[in-house]
């Protein structure tokens, strides 16, 4: 199949490469950067573990061709902690226990960090809708609402977003 | 319980915050579809899609003629080697790859083998398999009727497609109890088939190392050392040995109970990679996942409840078919086909009860796996409480005081339950009267008489479960012979630093946290300064796994029993170095000290370095132990559940208004993971109570075969869980310990059913099946002459 060469700036990090054009964005994301954070978790865009963040806007990445980022600028999980520290919500996942297997955990972050660009003092039901795409098996959902609010707080307490 | 230990040991008692978060949260994880080898292979399943057909001829030219295809594996070459059939954990049989016929739909049919994941998917699309189509049974009852076709032609002299027959329980005297009963009710329950859908869906990397013949298997195993063995045995004749066989479960993205059987694409994997000598991935998608790994449930229930007018429970009888699919291929207890069903007794002091249970084969996925609960409990759970509380609305006694009647008490433990098992401890009432004051019982039926009077459909649940979990005692428990016992080997470094291996293998549960806290506790050595490893066969000692809430009430105890044997020694090295007697001395947390001089002591740190350094002569050097605990009994948590629905008339949607769990799982190791194991069962308690159920229609057609419309709870769905607890500790577990991932998901359905049916039971409606939509709930209503 021929390829397509694009250009994607991922994590701040300027990537070339020629794809096919048929390659799914995760698939770019895992196999080709080599960033496994991004997960693949359902063929159908409900779940949320391939969660990354195009050009500002949360994108399931399973659902976007490799060829519709050229140009553009993605954040993954691995691009969240700045100079040795944790980014708000990674903070409050670990202080509020927000996960335990960890594989939905990417994606419910990077929903997240777009979520709290848009809103830093969410309420409650704000949080559970912003979050109803992506899917958590383990954590019945209590503790990833307090890791949002724990994070919008220490946001709205001047931390980095 | 206040912590013995300080936070900076962060013994039991500690909310520790958990170690394997940092590389969770950073995207460092290791999952299995992370791993990439040199030379790596893909393989990718064709599958079918028919539910039951004849496989005339696999066409699979049109594949290999694919630039980066190099193999397509059929049952044919399977059968050379004889390996297109294998063992299922249940000791029946089910096809790798079939050579005759298929049996359910999504079944494997042929392996693509390729360069690259995408090209794999090329193939199995030109793959070519030319069927003929076979008549379908889907319904297990239909199944058993004598004309029915049977289904597993393979078996020699089948002629039915009845499984096993098991019962339990003294029949004549159950029968006698219901003869004499002055009220007794009957119910059909249907609780339907289900699927565990962890996150991460199923996969491995096999890499067969030709010179060394090392096979080494990255694999979603919740049991890496049953697996092995498994392995050794059923491919010995090709030439796999045990000790040339390594299993590695990296992390899992959620477990369930999904992770325990040996699927066909892990065999065809790791066939793949020994024909090739390259490393193989094999990685299944969500559909793949969803249609063909095992199910959980499909019990069709006909239960019945003897007792008295005064409210005084006697009796109870439940006859059950157990739908399992082509096969069964359940990951039972070898002794118990029906799993640990016959703990449905459940919380009541019953005087007599009989429970049979037959399995059926259908053109269905084989399984009959846990979906988070140990062994058949969540069937036994949710029949008991429902009858129970069928019969409290009966003889209108309020079901809170119709459980407070009925209860085992407390003094009545360790309690013998008439279907034989030794209750080890619990304090019933005492949670359900939590629950009460915690969620505002007597005002809630307040409330609920005014809107009912109103014309408002409101309704209060209660769920009072009892688990079985820990198994368990080797004199009944084992896994194709294996005993399920577990195992920690605890090692200290000359600078007390410590490595900790074990047999179980965490899902998401925390063990590198929680198994720390154990050492912690028994040795006075900080979480910080201990590492917790599983899931290697290699290097972790043998053990059963990690399913049935056993870890802790197995592996924990282990860890329990491996730290005092450590103790122990270091007692010896104590009184040398301290030039005292042994008996002399006394222990607190991180140090031996001699009574009554608090000054001569000598600190577990000091110990560990003697260990290598200055250790008395005549004993070995080091400090180190291993445990493989086999449990006297099982460990039975409870709770006590309450939930609080409305029900909008309109349109039959369910909302559940508020939900309080108290549950009862002994000593606490860490209260910040359990609360959150707490919140994640009554998720996936929530989950089939509501929402998720897998349907078939006459022809074997999967009708929910992706997230499309089989519906995960998401967090707007999701109630705000309250929790609470008691305490009652375990007497026959070193730590007081009992299990506690799955409570809630065996407690939480019942709870929900109860407060929709107290809803409407004043319209007519005894029961209504799971999960319950708002069609059944709508027709439930208009059946009973409400319109709007």
């Amino acid at each position: 199949m021929a390829k397509i060469a694009i250009s994607v700036k991922v994590n701040g990090v300027e990537h070339t490469a020629e794809v096919e054009p048929r390659l799914l964005l995760v698939h770019f994301i895992r196999e080709a950067l080599r960033l496994t954070g991004t997960h693949i978790g359902c063929d159908t865009s409900h779940c949320g573990a391939c969660t990354v963040v195009l050009d500002g806007r949360a994108v399931k990445s399973c659902t976007v061709f490799a060829v519709q980022a050229d140009g553009r600028e993605i954040l993954t999980v691995e691009g969240l902690e700045h100079e040795g520290k944790l980014h708000p919500l990674q903070e409050g996942f670990f202080q509020e226990h927000g996960l335990q297997c960890g594989y939905c955990t990417p994606g419910m972050l990077m929903t997240g960090f777009a979520f709290l660009n848009s809103n830093t003092a969410p309420t409650e039901d704000e949080i559970r809708h912003a979050i109803s795409g992506n899917l958590c098996r383990c954590t019945g959902y209590v503790n990833i609402v307090k890791a949002y609010q724990y994070a919008a707080e220490k946001i709205r307490e001047g931390g980095t977003q | 319980m206040t912590p013995r230990t300080s936070a900076e040991i962060g013994g039991m008692g500690h909310s520790v915050k958990r170690k394997e978060d940092p590389r969770f949260i950073r995207g460092k994880g290791n999952y299995v579809d992370d791993i990439v080898l040199p030379d790596m292979l893909y393989l990718d399943i064709v599958r079918s899609p028919y539910a039951h057909a004849t496989i005339k001829n696999i066409d699979t030219s049109k594949a290999l003629a694919i630039p980066g295809v190099l193999a397509v594996i059929t049952g044919n070459d399977l059968a050379q080697y004889n390996l297109h059939w294998m063992p299922t954990l249940m000791s029946d049989t089910q096809m790798v790859l079939p050579v005759e016929k298929v049996m359910y739909q999504a079944q494997e049919v042929a392996a693509v083998l390729a360069t690259d994941r995408y090209i794999a998917a090329d193939g199995v699309d030109a793959v070519e398999v030319d069927y003929e189509p076979l008549p379908v049974v889907v319904d297990p009852k239909k199944a058993l009727l004598p004309d029915a076709p049977v289904l597993r032609t393979d078996k020699e002299g089948k002629t039915d497609n009845h499984i096993w027959h098991w019962e339990w329980g003294d029949k004549p005297a159950t029968d006698q109890a219901f003869d004499e009963a002055e009220v007794k009710v009957t119910e059909e329950i249907y609780i339907p088939r289900i699927h565990v859908s962890s996150i991460e869906t199923c996969g491995c990397v096999a890499s067969f190392d030709k010179i060394s013949g090392k096979l080494t298997v990255w694999m979603t195993t919740q049991a890496p050392h049953a697996i092995r063995t498994v392995f050794a045995l059923v491919a010995g004749h090709v030439g796999l040995a045990e000790h040339k066989i390594q299993i590695i479960s990296p992390d899992i993205g959620g477990g369930f109970g999904g992770k325990v059987p040996v699927y066909p694409g892990y065999v065809i994997a790791v066939a793949a990679s020994v024909l090739t000598g390259k490393p193989v991935k094999w990685i299944e998608d969500r559909m793949e996942n969803l249609q063909a790994d095992s199910f959980a449930r499909d019990y069709h229930m006909t239960a019945e409840l003897a007792g008295k007018k005064d409210g005084t429970l006697t009796a109870l009888r439940i006859k059950t078919i157990a739908d399992h699919g082509y096969t069964d291929a359940a990951a039972n207890p070898s002794k118990f086909p029906a799993g640990l069903f016959h703990i449905c007794t459940g919380s009541y002091d019953l005087k007599a009860a009989h429970v049979e249970v037959d399995g059926v084969y259908t053109n269905k996925p084989p399984g009959g796996i846990a979906y988070r609960c140990s062994f058949r409990v969540t069937e036994a759970v949710h029949a008991i409480e429902r009858m129970t509380d069928i019969f409290a609305h009966e003889i209108g006694m309020d079901p809170a005081e119709f459980r407070m009647k009925n209860f085992i008490k407390p003094e009545q433990f360790p309690y013998k339950s008439v279907l034989g098992w030794e209750y080890d401890s619990g304090n019933y009432a005492g949670a359900l009267k939590l629950a009460m004051e915690r969620i505002g019982y007597d005002d809630l039926r307040k409330e609920q008489a005014e809107k009912r009077a109103r014309g408002e459909l409101m309704g209060i649940g209660i769920s009072s479960f009892t688990e079985i979990v820990g198994a368990g005692p080797s004199k009944h428990f084992d896994i194709l012979g294996l005993k399920m016992f577990d195992s920690a080997e605890i090692r200290i470094h000359p600078t007390c630093k410590v490595i900790a291996r074990f047999g179980t293998k965490s899902q998401g549960q925390g063990h590198e946290t929680t198994y720390a806290q154990i050492i912690a506790e028994e040795l006075g050595i900080p979480v910080a300064d201990i590492a917790v490893e599983e899931g290697d066969t290699d290097t972790a000692p043998y053990g059963l796994g990690t399913y049935a809430s056993r870890s802790t009430p197995v592996a924990g105890a282990a860890t329990a029993v491996a730290s005092r044997k450590i103790r122990e020694k270091a007692k010896k090295i104590a009184a040398y170095l301290l030039e005292a007697n042994e008996d002399d001395l006394e222990w607190e947390p991180g140090k031996f000290f001699v009574k009554g001089s608090p000054d001569r002591a000598k600190t577990i740190q000091e110990i560990a370095l003697a260990a290598y350094t200055n250790h008395p002569q005549g004993m070995e050097a080091g400090l180190e132990a291993v445990s493989y605990y086999d449990p006297p009994n099982l460990t039975y948590p409870f709770g006590s559940y309450i939930c609080v629905v409305d029900i909008d008339k309109g349109t039959g949607e369910v909302k559940v208004r508020r939900f309080v769990a108290v549950d009862d799982c002994g000593n606490i190791i860490n209260p910040m993971i359990v609360e959150g194991q707490i919140h994640g069962g009554l998720t996936m308690g929530l989950a089939p109570a509501l929402y998720e159920e897998i349907q078939y229609d006459e022809s074997g057609n999967i009708l929910q075969g992706s997230f499309m419309n089989y519906l995960l709870p998401t967090a707007v769905e999701t109630p705000k869980w309250e929790t609470d607890k008691t305490c009652t500790p375990s007497p026959h577990h070193p730590l007081g310990a009992k299990g506690v991932g799955e409570s809630a998901t065996v407690g939480a359905p019942a709870a929900i059913v109860n407060a929709v049916v107290d809803a409407l039971w004043h319209l007519g409606v005894r029961h209504i099946d799971i999960p319950i939509t708002p069609p059944k709930v709508w027709k439930a209503l208009r059946d009973a002459g409400v319109s709007e």
